[in-house]
């Protein structure tokens, strides 16, 4: 194992009390205006403001800080939480190709750890290690090369999920197995791309919002440019930023203050780790190695151009070819509202199955498997 | 004695006579019947008094690596089994020790463990009367178990326990939260938080009984926050008692880098192990909450201790209880039991 060492920033004055308490105040009368200039018709309990924080690691975040109570306290407010924990959108049917690949005496199956307990349409990861499968825990993808280093006589394969942030890694570890002449290892590719699910929010029907909190690391990768369609297209106002209460804070009061002054533009919260023009090393990386194809999401469905897929350079790699896996169908419990809750139309707690029959340990949606879904947040850390 | 234990080491014959003089060795080459099959204890030397009551506890202890900052599997094991007691109010006296051993583990690595099991069974004066050693097939174990059993002694009178908890009590806490499991982590994982972080691991025994003498008969709930971590410890506190816990997130110490790391692997730190830290729910009157205070900053083991939230009310027939965290900015949330292993998240 190589060892890594790991910076650990001191962000304390992103969780000082005072600044947050002025941030609260100052959202609070920007909300007002908001109110006063839309006469009414925004930023009021009838009609409220309906932000939406697209990332997992937010949703939790505004559950840990303690920031959920203070937003649903606060008047003329929602913030809804999106589809942007990629365990959560990982379809069934990955899953199950996954599952299957696994289960083989000759393999040997590397995942990520918030991937394990999540159940496909019969069993999970933890399951199939328990019956005797040779099931792999990593934390970084640059692991299965020495994975499938030290098991030559062993397939070595890997469920790839993630959005932008965590996809470059992937291909760094696909392109430097290609040079190495490494054989013995392939993926089930599943990463997901985030502009592409925020222009079908936008233009779904059902959805109503008015603002995105986006995703700080998600935006390191790709820039500010790729959501400038969205705030064009759409008039929403769209801010990304950190994670710590009070960048969660500036994020929403940019927000706020767009309405309040009629903007729709793409604004950043975080400069401290997001340069504007995001990382082009990590995305050339990303597309020598992968392309967009049209992609299922859990809860959500087909998103045109939505996933990424192995391209004809290192389509050697791709496990359901290697092991010739058959795509199974796509079975979503009926009364399950994932959907819904993913696009923000309805809260966890107003599915008929949370708690009752869904929780943490045996979750049936696919906003409750993983930690950073939002039904598990809900039923983890909310007052329900 | 060879360098790695074989499976003729369990065998009951000479090589096993070996491992087995080897362990006692070890152990700090107590009494030559010390490893026997069992051990005679005279309560009058132990110094039971009248109406003093036996503890009786025991603890397996299976980890990788067997070997962290801040301690070892045998260091652990020992701990562990005093910590049990004493969070009884009980004194340990005697501790069992078995040993479940695969075969290839290098006899140096076995013989380490065992110094740091016998170094802290010393430091506490507790003697380690019995054990058992079983060697099994490669596959069958990874590399060592060790199974730990503890008796110890209590005075009675004063009763402690998780059903004690009522409004209005104090609850305290002699240090940094989450130390033991990042320690183990970072050193299984090859991770480092810029610079190590060292378990907790240490036995309790003194710090407890220093909180007990300076708080007379006002601690009513002790409890080790171990696996499943702060978070475990209070709702099991909370369901037993039957009442609402508030905890203060801006009073809790927690270690900078165990912040970060839990941060960046998504842990929460309510959830994170811990082997060297006692949760105190103390009565808050004739100033022994603030007694207590003083008796764990006065040692080793309690520096950083601090007053981290209160017992709030008994919670009405058929509500659930609740352990409420007030956070630093001012919000509100549940603290929940951890549901299934602490694993890290992809982003």
């Amino acid at each position: 194992m190589i060892g890594r060492e790991i910076v650990v920033l001191n962000e304390e004055r992103f969780r000082d009390p005072r600044l947050a308490k002025a941030l609260i105040d100052r959202i609070q009368k920007l909300i007002e205006t908001v109110a006063q200039r839309k006469e009414g018709l925004l930023g009021t309990d009838e009609n409220p403001i309906n932000l939406m924080e697209v990332c997992g690691t937010h949703t939790v975040n505004i559950f840990r800080s303690g920031l959920r109570s203070i937003f649903d306290e606060m008047p003329g407010l929602r913030l809804l939480s999106g589809p942007g924990c990629p365990v959560c959108v990982t379809t069934n049917m990955d899953i199950d190709a996954a599952l299957a690949i696994a289960a083989r005496d000759d393999v040997v199956f590397a995942t990520f750890g918030d991937m394990v307990k999540v159940p496909g349409s019969k069993k999970s990861f933890a399951v199939l290690k328990a019956e005797g499968a040779s099931i792999r825990l990593i934390y970084s993808p640059t692991e299965l090369i020495e994975i499938a280093e030290s098991a030559p006589d062993k397939q070595v394969s890997f469920l790839s999920i993630g959005f932008e942030t965590t996809t470059p890694g992937i291909a760094y570890a696909i392109k430097k197995a290609k040079a190495l002449g490494i054989r013995n290892l392939s993926i089930v590719a599943s990463n997901k791309l985030v502009p592409p699910a925020l222009n079908a929010l936008c233009a779904n029907p059902d959805v109503n919002l008015n603002g995105f909190v986006l995703p700080g690391h998600v935006t390191t990768i790709i820039g500010l440019a790729p959501y400038e369609p969205v705030a064009r297209d759409f008039a929403m106002p769209c801010v990304v930023t950190g994670f710590e209460p009070v960048d969660i804070l500036r994020g929403v009061e940019m927000l706020v203050a767009q309405l309040s002054e009629g903007r729709a533009e793409v604004e950043c919260a975080y400069r401290r780790a997001v340069p504007v023009n995001g990382n082009p090393d990590a995305r050339k990386i990303m597309s020598q190695v992968f392309e967009p194809t049209d992609m299922r999401w859990r809860g959500l469905g087909v998103i045109p151009q939505s996933g990424l897929k192995l391209n004809a350079q290192y389509e050697d790699f791709d496990a359901r070819n290697r092991f010739n896996v058959e795509a199974s169908e796509e079975i979503e419990n009926p009364k399950c509202r994932c959907g819904d809750v993913l696009i923000g139309k309805c809260l966890p707690t107003e599915c008929e199955l949370f708690g009752r029959g869904c929780d943490p340990e045996h979750p049936l949606g696919a906003c409750m498997v993983s930690s950073e879904g939002t039904c598990a947040a809900y039923y983890r850390f909310g007052f329900t | 004695m060879e360098k790695m234990i074989r499976l003729a080491h369990g065998a009951g014959g000479v090589l096993s006579h070996e491992l087995h003089k080897y362990i006692v060795e070890r152990l700090g080459g107590q009494d030559a019947s010390a490893l026997a099959d069992g051990a005679v204890l005279d309560l009058d030397e132990m110094g039971a008094g009248q109406g003093g009551r036996l503890v009786f506890t025991t603890d397996s202890f299976v980890i990788v690596p067997r070997k962290f900052p801040g301690g070892d599997i045998g260091k652990l094991a020992v701990c562990g089994t005093i910590n049990d007691l004493a969070v009884m109010g009980a004194r340990p006296v005697a501790i069992s020790m078995a040993l479940v051993i695969e075969e290839g583990l290098e006899t140096e690595k076995l013989g380490e463990y065992l110094e740091s099991a016998a170094m802290v069974a010393a430091e506490c004066d507790v003697r380690i009367v019995t054990g058992d050693t079983k060697v099994v097939e490669r596959g069958s174990a990874d590399r060592l178990f060790i199974n730990t059993s503890g008796i110890g002694i209590t005075e009675g009178g004063n009763e402690i326990g998780p059903q004690m908890a009522r409004p209005g009590q104090k609850i305290l806490i002699n240090g940094n939260l989450g130390d033991h499991s990042i320690a183990v982590v970072s050193a299984r994982e090859g991770l480092s938080f810029a610079g190590q972080i060292e378990s907790d691991c240490a036995p309790l025994f003194g710090l407890i009984g220093n909180v007990l003498e300076a708080a007379g008969g006002k601690v009513k709930v002790m409890r080790d926050p171990t696996r499943g971590g702060l978070a475990s410890v209070l709702n099991e506190i909370a369901g037993s008692s039957r009442v609402n816990i508030r905890i203060d997130e801006a009073e809790i110490p927690v270690n900078d880098k165990v912040m970060g790391a839990c941060g960046l692997l998504g842990y929460d730190v309510f959830h994170l192990a811990n082997e060297g830290k006692c949760v105190f729910f103390i009565e808050d009157d004739d100033g022994a909450v603030e007694n207590a205070l003083q008796a764990m900053h006065a040692h080793p083991l309690g520096r950083d201790a601090a007053v981290i939230g209160e017992v709030e009310g008994i919670v009405d027939e058929g509500a659930t209880p609740r352990v409420i965290l007030k956070t630093i900015i001012g919000g509100r949330r549940i603290i929940d039991v951890l549901t299934g292993d602490l694993l890290p998240r992809i982003c």
